[in-house]
């Protein structure tokens, strides 16, 4: 478990001060909670069905909509943590927009400049995996790409342009990056593929495929302390 | 010459500029820093790629200090 000495970190922790630091346990703990969780949805509807439909095989119908339930129930919660990417139209003026823009690109390398043109989103290497950043929320890919963690964070003025509200995002998970997370409500944990079904169309290649070498690294290096070195595998 | 900018609804506004051996440009920057730390915002500057930290006072000698503002979850 992390120490984290009172008054560090993100200042903003201070308003959650009843949760505990995110770190590699705890994203552990929550990853094993949601898989129980699904699987606790799942596999009841799927029983029933398949018990239903043994005893009585006229029932196919409901058996059915039993497994429909098993499958329907995940994908909720999924495109509940796909929304915290969904885009949305900004409201600040384009001049703003273009201004914010050009700021955030001053912040971003090459890799992460080319991925926001082309998504929205901002890609970020942190020591807890692969961050995707976007004005109401950032996704964080785990180290071996399998598992996504989607946060809902967003600083408290929706009218900034885009660009300035990543910006924001961004140096907060910069200078504190279990602090973010804490700050950060979780409202999706689980599998890359199941969320990158759910995300907008254009938001897609950000999320990636598994096993492709198409689209960002997700999979690739995350950074450990000053460096960057290749992430173990969940 | 170092900049104070701060993001807000026009993108970004720069708020001072300074020179570490020019004591009236110091001396404004470090006043602009310490309003807009009033207002609620906080002092950031890059530490490296891919790194950040909280300033709460003027870095003289950092060529770029943003301000943001709080951020919370959803």
């Amino acid at each position: 478990m992390a120490v984290e000495t009172p008054g560090e970190g993100l200042p903003e922790r201070q308003a959650v001060h009843w949760r505990p630091i995110v770190d590699e346990h705890r994203l552990n703990r929550t990853a094993a909670l949601w898989t129980a969780t699904t699987t606790a949805h799942v596999v009841p509807f799927i029983g029933a069905g398949a018990l239903l439909f043994a005893v009585q095989p006229l029932a196919l119908p409901v058996t059915l909509a039993s497994f429909a339930h098993a499958w329907v129930i995940p994908e909720l919660y999924a495109h509940r943590g796909a929304n915290v990417v969904k885009p949305k139209r900004s409201k600040a003026p384009a001049g703003a927009e273009r201004a914010s823009i050009g700021l955030l690109g001053d912040l971003v390398g090459h890799e992460a400049r080319d991925l926001h043109a082309r998504t929205g989103l901002v890609l970020e290497r942190g020591e807890l995996g692969v961050w995707l950043v976007g004005p109401a929320g950032a996704l964080l890919v785990r180290p071996g790409g399998r598992r996504v963690h989607c946060y809902c964070v967003r600083v408290n003025d929706p009218d900034l342009p885009s660009g300035d509200r990543i910006a924001h995002l961004l140096l907060a998970l910069r200078s504190d990056e279990r602090g973010f997370a804490t700050v950060a409500n979780l409202a999706f944990s689980g599998a890359r593929w199941r969320v990158r079904r759910r995300v907008d169309a254009s938001v897609r290649p950000a999320v990636g495929n598994p096993g492709s070498r198409d689209g960002p690294a997700v999979e690739g290096p995350c950074r450990s302390g000053g460096g960057i070195e290749r992430g173990a595998t969940a | 010459m170092s900049r104070l900018i701060r993001m807000d609804h026009t993108g970004h506004t720069t708020l001072a500029e300074w020179t570490p051996d020019d004591p009236q440009t110091v001396d404004a920057a470090v006043r602009a820093f310490r309003a807009e730390l009033d207002q609620g915002y906080f002092g950031m500057v890059s530490t490296g790629e891919g790194q950040a930290e909280q300033v709460r006072e003027l870095p003289l000698d950092a060529e770029l200090v943003i301000m943001r503002l709080p951020i919370s979850g959803g």
